[in-house]
């Protein structure tokens, strides 16, 4: 219940922040919202010397349009982004996601930089920011850099970023044209975590069909991951249920899938087909 | 090394230095006394601590004090006003919302912010609201028509 | 007896402080110079302690003492009051000492200033542990085989017993028919949302210790503790202040209760322990843990004649209070609603190197009622009837009580068909099976579950108890004429605070507002039981009733003289006591209006009520009066109180029925209720609203055992189910609707004709669970599937693959 001792600090800005950062780069630790960190360290499986609090940089947390993107500030909260008109509008499967996560107080709290950064293969986000394609803004002791979400996600609570980087920012292109969205998710029954989450988005045609699908999946394995045997079988197919359905077979393609108390990697895989094609369904519905 | 920090807390303002890692929920409990903020488990699934931080629920053992330097917190102890119970704690009464009493603070405040944002929550809104509070007595039942009622007290 | 209360929904009188976070648990009390105790936990279940280096841990700041087992050896065991025949019993020390023997043992504690210090030097004690052979498998245990937990014993064979009436072996050889399963009970977390807690405080001056503690059991735990540390009894008083839940986990005296009070009398200060929720799933008692054979002989036509159980018990390393006693519930049970001529149960109780089980909600009770009611299913599929019908055939009827079971009980009262029928009748049980054979030729799975259930409760006559059975009451009206009451029971959200006041006010025509129930102070209140086993109101609420007679005689004694007539003139209506009966009188007019209003009361000497000329006097005048002592009849002891320790000549025996209607998703296993009815008899009903809350808290513990909830050991013995991100406790969006309602019978054993209800939930409900969901899948050829039941387990029974069942 009670973290190890440790120092704190509040930069002002983010560059700040990364000097902070970069003075302890062992040691220190970002925080954002918390809510992966903070009960880690409680339970003292995390025991960071310092914590730099980031979500007190007031301009971090944002949701912009400019131009044909979609910006969205680290440290911008779940429940900012569930409850965003603007996104309802423009990419839905954002505020979809959001709403699937933990708890109304998690959500209040929690932010979508930490979720990305932390990549729990059970998270959430991680699934969205694959499926939309995003491009992740991180800053370092050497400046900016980009990655692509689809590079981001390394290994099991392993990503891109490097000692001394923060990510900074999350780049969604705009979806043009006609487009569907949908995020499904079978949450633990203690934990609220994704056993699967499906991420789903769908470039369409106007007679329906699918131009381009783009499929982000989460709880499934070690990191989460584009599940590119699935948007192969979709790309320029009709939408209808036996290709949906034999498309969502893939979803598990060359993945080894977690086996826990609660679903074995079998089972898991099971869900995962059937989430697959109800994400892919809802989207087209859309 | 401790840290200051200043926080306005059911409206009144304090400043203390505390040492980092004090979670906020033991800053309210052990440092100003309010102890109607219940510690119910480690995880950040219980959801006894919630309070208010600057008009949000938020889980109070999943946040260091310093976290809520210059916020406005609310806590179960101030949320009737001049002596008048809240429309959700005046549910909890009506409808047997609570048997041993030690969720219902973070109960009360969830459904609290829960009305705030959906005024007339169907039942599966308010169960999605309160996904966050474990209560182990009442079955649930009673605690979503207490949720019930103080939106129709609301309304009215 | 008038009736304004009583049967109403009155609303708790406890509720204003809890919704505000006013309220006070053992945390909440903050005493000046409070130490915090943490402690050294063993995460090996079963090692040999090499040594153990506490020096860097009392180098911390801030820690002022860390003690050891060798330091605590005068510290007495930890009780076991569950003593039958041959049981063994290990010698449990409140810290260990050679070994440790189940991950959470308790290895140290440190004392420091703050939590945080103390926290902080756990870290830094240095535990040299041997690893030991581990015993998880109970039927390994059972078999007396593999390696030995407490070497002297032999084996990990704690007990044998065998119990029940009736040839059981003539009834299996005469059988038509016989239907044998093996069912398991897991391990489940009680989980009261307030874990434990102890505030200890010693004055060394007065050799008086206090301790606070978060427990079911004042005074029992008083006895035991001052045994354990060797304090006078008398000179140790115990404070449960509110208590966050117990479900049976707070029914016992934990090592943590006594080593606290020590401490605090070595220190000299008081000392504080909160539980963390890790050291909740860890530490506190575990509930259920069996696995048995349940083999039922039946007659073609349904009629049962034998039923027996051979059941192991998973009993943990060590005894806690009634660890022992649990699985011996379970063989009372066993008769369930049914006329079953020959019953046996064969216990073997075992060590594992887990925590102990204990108590948990129901406790043994849950474990035999869905035995009986899964060989009852097991009979309907092997007849091809309707489970209902072949529950019904086997009713006694409602003119055979009290009737006698081979369990050697006998049930007080009961109408087991009316129970059924309403319950049928509100589901539209017939309607529910059209349904569903429509539901099933469209391809979806729907089932419906069906438990006609009797629990024991009131527990109970103390000679079915181990420190006794029957309970405590002191009724007194102060002079200001505001009524107490003092109850032996400790109730921690059941609201008797709320039923009592309401009993008290309808029978001496008061106020409910100027009714106080005091409860849980060893110091305050006389010696008492405590809250378990569904009993405060039938035996707590009796003596409370009982002793308000007895003072409304004394009072009505007093009443005569002052107005100067024969005791037999003189009636009590309305709270008044009049000479001759008051016309138009209304029932219960008591106001909540102090009798001097505040500001204009008597400064020094109370005033004398005026008794010249009156007809009638109040009960308040009379209280006064009694205190007062000047107009009392002779030999008439001066005040008005009255106190009563209810002995019951038997339990109670509730019932009902309970059908649960569910819906699995084919693709993903998924279970999904469609409607949960409820019919409970608890006899006499005090306060509506607490009988719904206690019926749908107990059906989603049980919803929680059916489909969510176990407590996981890994072979090493490592607690995989740690915290509450694995161990996975009911939300509001698992819970269905319920649908509940109500027959009345009333049972003899008491005056108020009260059964008891805090159980029937987690008695009643898992087999109406679990048969629903048995039900949907029958066409898959499934006739039995142990809780939880997950839907990985339902998917593999759709994709005919039986590999995990």
């Amino acid at each position: 219940m009670i973290p190890a001792a440790f120092d704190y600090q509040a930069p002002a800005t983010l560059e700040e922040a990364v000097s902070l950062l970069a003075g302890d780069p062992d040691g220190a630790k970002i925080l954002a919202g918390g809510h992966s960190l903070i009960p880690a360290m409680k339970l003292r499986l995390a025991q960071p010397q310092l914590l730099v609090d980031i979500a007190r940089i007031r301009s971090l947390a944002y949701i912009r349009e400019e131009e044909n993107q979609i910006l969205i500030g680290a440290t911008t909260t779940h429940y900012q982004l569930e409850s965003s008109d603007l996104l309802k509008q423009i990419c839905p499967l954002l505020p979809m996601c959001a709403v699937s996560i933990g708890d109304v107080q998690v959500r209040n709290k929690g932010t979508i930089g930490g979720s990305v950064a932390h990549s729990d293969p059970a998270g959430d986000w991680p699934a969205a920011v694959i499926a939309l394609d995003a491009d992740l803004l991180l800053i370092g002791p050497n400046g900016e850099r980009t990655v692509k979400a689809t590079d981001f996600f390394v290994n099991l609570l392993t990503t891109d970023l490097q000692p001394g980087e923060i990510l900074r920012e999350i780049r969604i292109a705009k979806p043009s044209g006609r487009f569907g969205e949908s995020y499904q998710k079978v949450p633990h029954p203690a934990s609220g975590f994704a056993v699967v989450g499906i991420a789903a988005h769908l470039e369409l045609n106007d007679d329906g069909s699918c131009k381009r699908a783009k499929i982000g999946v989460t709880g499934v394995g070690v990191k989460a991951y584009r599940a590119q045997g699935v948007e192969a079988a979709l790309a320029g197919a009709n939408l209808d249920d036996q290709t949906i359905a034999s498309a969502a077979a893939h979803v598990c393609d060359g993945v080894d899938a977690n086996s826990d108390l609660y679903a074995s990697g079998e089972y898991r895989c099971a869900l995962a087909q059937v989430y697959t094609r109800r994400a892919i369904q809802a989207a087209k519905a859309v | 090394m401790k840290k200051a920090i200043n926080l306005n807390v059911n409206g009144v303002s304090r400043t203390d230095e505390v040492e980092p890692r004090v979670l906020l929920v033991h800053y309210l409990r052990d440092v100003l006394g309010l102890t109607g903020t219940h510690v119910g488990c480690e995880t950040s699934l219980c959801g006894a601590c919630t309070v208010m931080l600057d008009g949000e629920a938020v889980k109070s053992c999943t946040m260091f004090a310093v976290q809520a330097n210059g916020a406005t917190v609310t806590t179960i102890e101030g949320l009737a006003t001049d002596g008048e119970l809240h429309p959700v704690q005046e549910g909890f009464w009506e409808c047997h919302g609570l048997q041993c009493g030690y969720c219902t603070p973070g109960m009360i405040i969830t459904a609290a912010q829960l009305l705030e944002r959906n005024a007339n929550p169907s039942r599966e809104e308010i169960c999605h609201g309160l996904e966050g509070n474990l209560c182990r007595c009442t079955g649930y039942q009673h605690i979503i028509e207490a949720v019930e009622y103080a939106a129709k007290k609301t309304a009215s | 007896m008038p009736t304004s209360y009583v049967g109403q929904r009155v609303r708790r009188t406890e509720d204003p402080r809890l919704i505000k976070g006013l309220a006070h648990y053992v945390d909440d009390i903050a005493l000046p110079g409070t130490l915090h105790v943490a402690f050294v936990r063993s995460y090996y279940a079963h090692a040999k302690i090499n040594s153990i280096d506490t020096s860097a841990a009392l180098d911390v700041p801030g820690v002022v003492a860390v003690y050891t087992g060798k330091d605590v050896a005068k510290i007495g065991p930890v009780p076991c009051a569950g003593a039958l025949p041959g049981l063994k019993v290990p010698d449990h020390r409140v810290l260990a000492t050679d070994k440790v023997y189940f991950v959470g043992h308790p290895v140290a504690a440190v004392v420091a200033t703050d939590r945080y210090a103390a926290r902080d030097a756990v870290d830094l004690i240095v535990v040299d542990y041997e690893d030991l052979p581990v015993v998880t498998d109970v039927e390994q245990a059972a078999a007396g085989t593999g390696p030995v937990i407490h070497e002297s014993f032999g084996d990990n064979i704690a007990y044998k017993m065998t119990a029940g009436e009736g040839d059981i072996d003539a009834a299996f050889a005469a059988a038509e028919r016989t239907v044998k399963q093996r069912i398991w009970h897991k391990r489940l977390a009680p989980i009261a949302m307030e874990p434990r807690g102890v505030l200890a405080r010693y004055f060394p001056g007065e050799e008086e210790l206090t301790l606070w503690s978060s427990t079911q059991i004042p005074h029992l735990m008083r006895t035991q503790v001052a045994l354990m540390i060797g304090i006078p009894e008398n000179k140790l008083r115990v404070i449960t202040p509110e208590v966050g839940g117990g479900f049976g986990s707070k029914l016992n005296v934990y090592a943590e209760e006594a080593l606290l009070g020590w401490i605090s009398m070595q220190l000299h200060k008081p000392v504080k322990w909160i539980e963390t929720r890790r050291e909740n799933i860890q530490a506190t008692i575990h509930g259920r843990g069996q696995v048995g054979d349940i083999e039922v002989a039946f007659k073609n036509d349904g009629t049962l004649t034998g039923l027996r159980y051979n059941v192991i018990a998973d009993l943990g390393a060590y005894h806690q209070l009634l660890t022992p006693a649990i699985p011996t519930l379970t063989g009372l049970m066993l008769s369930g609603a049914y006329r079953i001529p020959a019953i046996q149960i064969n216990i073997t109780g075992v060590f594992t190197n887990k925590m102990a089980t204990d108590a948990y909600r129901g406790a043994g009770r849950p474990e035999a009622t869905y035995v009986v009611e899964r060989a009852l299913d097991l009979v309907a599929a092997d007849l091809n009837a309707d489970p209902a019908e072949v529950r019904r055939k086997n009713f006694p009827g409602k003119d055979e009580f009290p009737f006698h079971t081979a369990t050697g009980l006998d049930y007080d009262s009961g109408d087991y068909e009316a129970a059924l029928d309403k319950a049928q009748q509100i589901a539209g049980y017939t309607q529910l099976r059209e349904e569903q054979k429509k539901a099933r030729a469209e391809g979806k799975i729907m089932g419906i579950g069906v438990s006609t259930y009797v629990e024991i409760c009131a527990l109970g006559p103390s000679t079915a108890m181990p420190a006794g059975g029957w309970e405590s009451a002191t009724v007194r009206i102060e002079p200001t004429g505001k009524v107490t009451v003092l109850t032996g029971t400790s109730p921690h959200g059941q609201g008797q605070e709320t039923s009592f006041a309401q009993i008290v006010a309808d029978e001496l025509g008061v106020s409910i507002n100027d009714v106080t129930v005091i409860h849980g102070d060893t110091s305050v209140v006389q010696y008492g039981i405590g809250t378990f086993g569904s009993r405060a109101t039938a035996v707590g609420g009796t003596a409370v009733y009982v002793a308000v007679q007895k003072l409304k005689e004394k009072a009505e004694k007093i009443a005569a003289h002052i107005l100067k007539a024969d005791a037999s003139k003189v009636s009590f209506e309305g709270g008044k006591y009049s000479v001759t009966k008051a016309a138009g009188a209304t029932a219960a007019t008591g106001s909540s209006e102090p009798v001097y209003p505040v500001g204009q009361g008597p400064a020094g000497a109370l005033p004398e009520p005026q008794t010249e000329g009156r007809t009638g006097l109040t009960i308040a005048e009379i209280a006064l009066a009694a205190h007062l002592a000047k107009e009392l009849p002779p030999d008439t002891e001066p005040g008005l109180s009255a106190t009563y320790f209810f002995e019951p000549k038997n339990f109670t025996f509730p019932f009902g029925t309970h059908i649960a209607v569910v819906e699995i998703d084919r693709e993903t296993g998924d279970i999904k209720f469609l409607r949960y009815v409820a019919v409970d008899d608890c006899g006499r009903v005090i306060n509506p609203m607490l009988v719904d809350g206690q019926v749908h808290g107990g059906i989603v513990q049980s919803i929680g055992q059916a489909m969510y909830e176990e407590v996981v050991y890994d072979e090493q013995g490592q607690l995989i189910t740690g915290t509450l991100m694995d161990y996975a406790v009911p939300r509001a969006k698992h819970v269905p609707n319920f649908e509940l309602d109500r027959t009345e019978t009333p049972s003899p054993v008491n005056p108020l004709g009260v059964k008891g209800v805090g159980e029937a939930g987690t008695i009643g409900a898992t087999p109406a669970i679990v048969g629903a969901i048995v039900d949907a899948l029958a066409p898959f050829g499934v006739k039995h599937l142990d809780m939880p039941i997950k839907p990985e387990d339902v998917w593999r029974i759709i994709n005919n693959d039986s590999s995990r069942i």
